[in-house]
């Protein structure tokens, strides 16, 4: 059975100048897998995933044939319900350290904080909980960096923080948005295989949200590439450099390639019949 | 002679107390019109080496020479007229309440030169802009516009060099390719040369002719972009680099890193 499927999502905000669409009739349905969702920014591809936990708010409106998570309508959940879905069952890494951790909070008290309140543990049992986070996502002084404030934090640290946070509750639905943009290469392979072994061992299931197409073809089962609100192409990682769609291929052909030719790169043409389709 | 030389550059910051070593011990030299890229993580110190050629950050040690002449302290005028800096973040580097064209005429007033309309027109045609642009706000541009006009507000002093500081690394891939060609057009056109930093080798090795990889302030290796080509590195952290590189995910997309 799939964790989530998604029918028909739409969002929509309106705005001074009228109805913009960010999100136009996506579906999709998660099993126990990794599902990359990649496009440029403005495709959607952050509110698809935030619509999920239903993270829009006014005058941002979320609409959809069927959203269910587990056999749970998440369209037809109360707050209340949601907020037992969320960060539990359905976890979000977002994309900026710098801004979605607290400023004036130690990262130590920020990583306790729900182990607290939601699980009623004791300081002790949940200071100990929030360093063994900390030292699965690698990071090498946990005690220095649970004293520390987000500022004091390199972005990757900041962003393995925060990955560490949304692992403490070991939720069934990993949505990442964009974690590994913000890293090095080097760090970024071990973000990855920490969130790879969470799929295989856990059987999580997790949307991996991002610009990069061939970090997403090395690293997720399946891809669904986003235009304007729009699923333009659904495509098995294997196969995504064979990928038909003129957008998929466009964006593959401008990125640079060591030892590639020294001509200018194409650019991509939004002239085809796919770059206006569905507009009204 | 080159025209960019930094002889055993160290960058040395004092921060709670203790010290920072930023730059150890870094020397390069640069040709005249030559690209040239520095590559490593974050904290290996290769954004600090363009902050000290600009006077940004301390130059504890060591020695700047532009062609042939030691940078003066503070860079001056005539300084600027020489270099110029992009930086990373487009949304950042542009003054939010500034239009367009009062950023691109802004080096032109301090340093006395007139004919603004048309050189700020210039300057936008050149980049690829509508002249109508001038008239807008940040705010009002993309990422990749906003960083056109980054680009040439640069140029607005018609510098020999460039001092690119991850020009693409907050723009999307398309966009990326629009202004990396617009810097090799310009660079071939105006004779720049370049010292540019990525994080991305791909970019790097599309950009530049010679490279060094930096690790923790210090130099690791030099390379040319054959010898990149080829995978001709000696030292196991720029070969660790390479094999880590996105770039290199697409050729083996089927055996996942696990």
């Amino acid at each position: 059975m799939s964790l989530l499927d998604v029918k028909n999502l739409r969002v929509t905000f309106a705005t001074e100048t009228g109805l913009v669409e960010a999100v136009r009739g996506v579906s999709f349905s998660l099993g126990h897998e990794r599902l990359g969702i990649v496009g440029e920014s403005g495709s959607g591809k952050t509110m698809t995933g935030r619509a999920v936990l239903r993270l829009i708010r006014p005058p941002g409106r979320v609409q959809a044939d069927a959203m269910t998570f587990d056999g749970q309508d998440i369209l037809a959940a109360s707050e209340r319900e949601m907020r037992a879905l969320r960060g539990k069952r359905i976890g979000m890494v977002m994309q900026d350290p710098k801004y979605s951790l607290n400023p004036v909070m130690t990262v130590g008290r920020q990583l306790t904080e729900g182990l607290r309140l939601r699980d009623r543990l004791g300081a002790a049992d949940a200071t100990a909980k929030a360093v063994a986070a900390l030292e699965a996502v690698q990071i090498r002084d946990p005690a220095r960096v649970m004293e520390a404030y987000p500022h004091e934090l390199s972005g990757g640290m900041g962003q393995r923080v925060m990955i560490a946070m949304m692992l403490i509750p070991e939720p069934d639905l990993l949505i990442a948005d964009e974690p590994t943009s913000a890293l090095d290469v080097t760090v970024q392979a071990e973000v990855l295989s920490i969130l790879d072994r969470l799929v295989r061992d856990r059987g999580m299931g997790l949307i991996f949200i991002s610009h990069d197409l061939r970090l997403v073809a090395r690293f997720c089962d399946r891809v669904l590439v986003m235009h304007k609100g729009l699923v333009v192409e659904e495509i098995a990682a294997a196969n995504l450099l064979q990928a038909q769609h003129p957008y998929t291929r466009g964006l593959l052909n401008c990125l640079p390639r060591i030892g590639g030719p020294r001509g200018p790169l194409p650019g991509l043409d939004r002239t085809g019949a796919w770059a206006t389709e569905g507009r009204t | 002679m080159s025209l960019i030389e930094i002889e055993n550059l160290s960058v040395v910051f004092r921060a709670k107390g203790r010290d920072v070593r930023a730059v150890e011990n870094v020397s390069l030299s640069i040709d005249a019109q030559e690209s040239y890229g520095l590559v490593g993580e974050s904290g290996s110190g290769k954004s600090t080496i363009l902050r000290a050629i600009c006077g940004m950050a301390p130059v504890s040690g060591g020695m700047i020479r532009i062609a042939g002449q030691p940078v003066p302290t503070p860079r001056g005028r005539a300084f600027s007229t020489q270099v110029q800096m992009v930086f990373q973040d487009p949304y950042a580097s542009l003054h939010p309440r500034h239009t367009i064209d009062r950023t691109l005429a802004e080096p032109l007033a301090i340093h006395g030169l007139g004919d603004r309309d048309s050189r700020v027109v210039q300057a936008l045609t050149d980049v690829g802009l509508p002249p109508a642009f001038r008239f807008r706000y940040p705010h009002q541009l993309s990422g990749g516009q906003r960083q056109r006009v980054a680009i040439a507000r640069a140029l607005m002093l018609k510098p020999k060099i460039l001092l690119l500081d991850e020009p693409t690394s907050a723009l999307d891939a398309s966009v990326q390719a629009e202004v990396l060609n617009l810097l090799n057009r310009l660079r071939a056109e105006l004779g720049l040369t370049f010292l540019m930093v990525s994080h991305d080798l791909a970019v790097i090795d599309h950009m530049c002719d010679r490279i060094m990889v930096l690790q923790h302030g210090r130099q690791v290796e030099e390379l040319t972009r054959d010898d990149l080509a080829a995978a001709r590195m000696t030292t196991p952290y720029a070969r660790s680099l390479f094999d880590a590189s996105a770039d290199r995910m697409l050729d083996s997309p089927t055996e996942p890193a696990r």
